[in-house]
């Protein structure tokens, strides 16, 4: 193995470019090992190093009082939240593996983010998933449907976290390619937050979880090429999970930090040990060497570059000062786990990896990573062909239909609009017993124990608007999931998000990252939402092309206090509902478009971003004096599909209302067009002056629409619709 | 009232199961499975999970950790155990409780409000419900179909030992208010001596203002009146 000699064909089959494998030789002064090449070629994938995307990433707004870690400096970001305690949060891609072994893709994907927060030393509280498949008539996408739910299911139910949210969604763009993005949430308290670096020469260098195999060997590189044919022959860069490993992983992890028995933890994820050796040494400048002839192997013959490369799942890397190692080992035994030491922190600054006592890569740390000087890249970027053409629809050229309660009942069957509770039904959303606003709302709700606040999450993007306008579109996601939290009674305090995209290197691609980063700072620095962290994905394309650009966004908000939580559907008959925000009856971009006309064209619905700020202090000054019964955002589907929402509640009966919304130049625009800044609320008749103080006060536009009431939902004499057969089209649009 | 809690490795309502008993002012201990002592307790309650991340069959490992022996002798004592969910599971392996829990009969995990019935509110367990009271406790579990066979199944009736069915909001039975397929829309059941529980719902999911059902704190409200 040691004699592999260095050709052209291996440094392309690394995906390392002439100039890339130029830097090595000057980094190295020499040919690399087989090993060394190994280690590079993970450590300079996009997945690892961001090298195509760290520019525009540095320009997202990352500062806020309450931030305890910036993005990118820890396994996930941390936000304080008072009462001693900070959350930690983040969200990651799982797209690639998802779509070739759909079950373990999706899998592993939960158990790479649930180790990312416990590695922090955060308790995870509550999982998301962010979603998105083709057309699910199709019986193989139902296939990869059905994979990936289960696989985020067996995985979270087992480990013992509550997912609480997220979104699925469908369009012919994700058919080769679907978006398997997992986010999870942790609580800990100060003092016992942990911190991935390698620190004090002499310390011993600690793995622990499962043992390594040959899978997911070059599972971070595989991430960063585009899906082909041939990718179903690297199946054995997917990796498989155990989720009752990662269990025992999670409480010894936790115990052994809170023990204060470690110097520094991070999770091998993608990259594996390298990626976890590297990025801790390079951290501090400090050093690692170790032997891989000591790594717990459940396969013989394992080569050094082999065992520097797997993404065996369940892992952990720690760094423990000599003294507390026998007690470290003590709590893993209690848990069945076994601590070996294979290496010491050195010095010198390089990641040494022996096999057997026998130098098979010597490498400076911080070349390998992001922060050092790993390669970082300014691509060309140009504006696609079909954005100008987007300007020339005209929606008052639709033919205008006739029969609206048709419309209504079509729309809300969609598999967009439809209820998601086939899939979330399947995951645990209850244990920990936290959950106060289960999933099905606006944004999820977990009581923070032992305080009086409570937390509310989300994640959102309509990657269609993006598609037509990411700079608009990403602004949207934003606002949206902002407006998500803020309809659930909460102050949104900061964002995690994941940026799938397709090839970098295509220009017109590249110019939709972009702008679309460009409208997540616009968006996240006017509502004070810094960014804590996320992931990148590109090469998100298949055969047939590029996906939607999608720059998922995850929410985190806080209740100061936890009985101001609210959900979105009406309470009482006899409640006014109200309308918050200005209807436009924009029809771009729109659900209605493509559902009933077809059409995937015009500009999204834009952001006003001082509007929507405003919105947000509104509801936050409305829930905190206990003013309204409920409030729902409107989003897919335009007002209409709000109100219908508001009709379902959870626990499986109907209540109805009557409105009469402004009117606008067509019924069809104001029933079905989508706009942000805009919120249906309800609220009892005795709050009515104070709800239109507060809203004055707020400069957000306040219109009483009408009363809840009846089984019926009826809006400006078009539509009138019994629940009963809404309901029935919303529950029965998504089968699996 | 003290409460002993059995963890299991891959128990994961292990901590629900202690704060529920805790909130409401009673001692309770956390129990690791490889001990021998269950330290004295009034209530045993093995928690929901995965114990042995459901490998051979679910509770099929964790009726061979060392504590079982104790939890056996504590029941055959007449001590009360409580076993939800994975709890009931280890019951039944362990012959604590008869029957057996198949896979749902969808296949599928399903975690959702169900509401059940009260069969027997004669029971230590259930003293503080009314005979027939419908309460709403969730379920979540991929392996709660409970099977018994019929000769099995009219000693169970015969004897009072069916405590919970399935049902639906009005209290009535049907396929449709069955959510897993179990014989006789059976939800919970006792031993015959009724010091023994097992149930697939969670009460401890239900037994505070702050989550959408109150209704499983009748469970724990009767166990409280037992030891009055």
């Amino acid at each position: 193995m040691a004699q592999i000699e260095i050709s052209p064909e291996i440094i392309a089959e690394h995906a390392l470019n002439t100039q890339e494998y130029q830097q090595i030789l000057t980094i190295l002064g020499r040919t690399p090992t087989i090993t060394e090449l190994g280690i590079f070629s993970v450590m300079w994938s996009e997945h690892a190093s961001y090298k195509n995307s760290i520019k525009y990433l540095k320009t997202l707004p990352r500062d806020g009082d309450n931030l305890l870690a910036k993005a990118g400096e820890e396994n996930a970001g941390l936000v304080d939240i008072g009462d001693n305690l900070a959350v930690s949060f983040k969200i990651e891609s799982h797209n690639h593996p998802s779509a070739l072994e759909p079950y373990h893709g999706a899998a592993t994907g939960v158990g790479g983010i649930l180790r990312d927060i416990f590695t922090m030393g955060a308790r995870p509280v509550a999982a998301l998933n962010s979603l998105r498949f083709g057309n699910p008539d199709s019986p193989k996408v139902r296939h990869l449907i059905n994979g990936v739910v289960s696989g985020i299911a067996d995985y979270g139910n087992c480990f013992g976290v509550s997912t609480v949210g997220g979104e699925v969604y469908f369009e012919e763009s994700y058919t080769g390619n679907p978006l398997i993005n997992a986010m999870a949430v942790g609580i800990v308290e100060h003092q016992n937050v942990a911190t991935a670096k390698a620190e004090g020469e002499g310390n011993f260098v600690v793995y622990v979880g499962a043992k390594t195999g040959r899978d997911g060997i070059h599972g971070a590189t595989f991430a960063s090429v585009e899906l082909t044919d041939e990718s179903e022959e690297k199946r054995t860069a997917v990796q498989v999970g155990d989720p009752f490993m990662e269990k025992l992983l999670l409480e010894a992890t936790l115990e052994v930090i809170n023990a204060k028995l470690l110097v520094g933890i991070q999770d091998m994820g993608a990259a594996g040990l390298t990626c976890s050796s590297s990025e801790m040494a390079g951290k501090t400048g400090a050093g690692i060497e170790l032997d891989v002839a000591l790594v717990p192997q459940r396969e013989t013959g394992m080569s050094a570059y082999e065992i520097m490369l797997s993404e065996s799942q369940e892992r952990m890397l720690m760094i423990v000062e000599p003294d507390k190692f026998n007690a470290v080992i003590e709590i893993f035994e209690k848990w069945d786990l076994h601590a070996v030491k294979i290496g010491h922190v050195t010095g010198d600054g390089k990641l040494r990896v022996l096999k057997n006592g026998k130098q098979v890569a010597e490498i400076p740390a911080s070349p390998l990573v992001l922060g050092g000087e790993a390669p970082v890249y300014d691509r060309e970027f140009a504006e696609p062909a079909y954005i100008a053409k987007l300007k020339e629809f005209d929606q008052n050229a639709l033919p205008q239909p006739k029969d609206l309660n048709a419309i209504l009942l079509k729309l809300i069957g969609c598999a967009n609009i439809a209820s998601k509770k086939p899939v979330y039904s399947q995951y645990d959303h209850m244990v920990q017993i936290n959950t106060m606003v289960e999933p099905g709302s606006d944004a999820a709700v977990i009581r923070v124990k032992g305080t009086n606040k409570a937390l509310a999450m989300c994640t959102d993007c309509n990657g269609r608007h993006v598609y037509l306008n990411p700079y608009e579109g990403t602004k949207g996601a934003v606002a949206e999931a902002a407006r998500n939290v803020a309809c659930s009674g909460a102050k949104p305090l900061a964002v995690t998000n994941c940026l799938n995209f397709g090839n970098p290197y295509k220009p017109e691609v590249y110019w939709t990252f972009v702008e679309a980063v460009r409208g997540m700072g616009d968006a996240c620095r006017a509502f004070e939402t810094p960014v804590t962290g996320g992931n990148v994905s590109f090469y998100n394309e298949n055969p047939t092309g590029a996906i939607y650009p999608t720059p998922t966004i995850g929410m985190i908000g806080i209740l100061e206090d936890a009985d101001c939580a609210i959900t979105q559907e009406f309470k009482q008959a006899g409640d006014i509902v109200l309308l918050l925000g200005e209807l436009t009856g924009h029809i771009g971009g729109t659900e209605y478009l493509k559902t009933i006309h077809g059409k995937i064209d015009g500009e999204p619905p834009h952001v006003d971003l001082s509007a929507e700020a405003n919105l947000y202090k509104v509801m936050c000054s409305l829930t905190g004096k206990r003013l309204l019964k409920s409030a729902h955002d409107s989003s897919d589907g335009g007002v209409a599909i709000t109100l219908a929402e508001c009709c379902f509640k959870h626990d499986g009966s109907n209540l109805g209302a009557e409105v009469t919304l402004p009117a606008l130049s067509r019924d069809d625009f104001a029933l079905f067009g989508e706009q942000h800044s805009v919120v249906v609320i309800s609220a009892s008749m005795d709050v009515v002056d104070e709800i239109t103080r507060i809203c004055e006060d707020g400069k957000v536009k306040l219109t009483k629409l009408g009363k809840v009431g009846g089984l019926k939902l009826m809006i400006n004499n078009v539509i009138d619709a019994e629940l009963t057969n809404l309901r029935y089209a919303w529950e029965n649009g998504l089968k699996l | 009232m003290k409460y002993s809690i059995i963890q299991f490795p891959g128990s994961n309502c292990d901590h629900d199961s202690f704060y529920i008993p805790h909130i409401r002012g009673h001692k309770v201990e956390m129990i690791w499975h490889k001990e021998t002592n269950l330290k004295d307790p009034d209530i045993v309650f093995l928690p929901g999970g995965f114990s042995y991340g459901d490998y051979l069959r679910a509770g099929a490992i964790a009726k061979f950790s060392p504590i079982i022996g104790e939890v056996v002798k504590f029941a055959n004592r007449g001590g009360y155990v409580i076993g939800v969910c994975n709890g009931f599971q280890v019951l039944t392996e362990t012959g604590l409780l008869p029957g057996a829990l198949m896979m749902n009969k969808h296949l599928k995990f399903i975690c959702k409000h169900q509401h059940i019935r009260v069969e027997n509110n004669t029971t230590s367990f259930t003293s503080k419900a009314k005979a027939g009271q419908v309460l709403d406790v969730p379920i979540a579990h991929k392996e709660g179909n409970y099977y018994i066979d019929e000769a099995g199944l009219t000693q169970l009736k015969d004897n009072g030992q069916i405590v919970f069915r399935y049902c639906d909001v009005a209290g009535n039975l049907s396929e449709k208010s069955n959510p897993n397929g179990s014989k006789d829309n059976i939800a919970g059941l006792c031993n015959i001596k009724g010091n023994v529980l097992g149930m697939m719902p969670h009460p401890e999911r239900a037994a505070e203002d702050v989550v959408l059902s109150g209704d499983g704190a009748v469970i724990f409200e009767s166990l409280e009146a037992s030891f009055q």
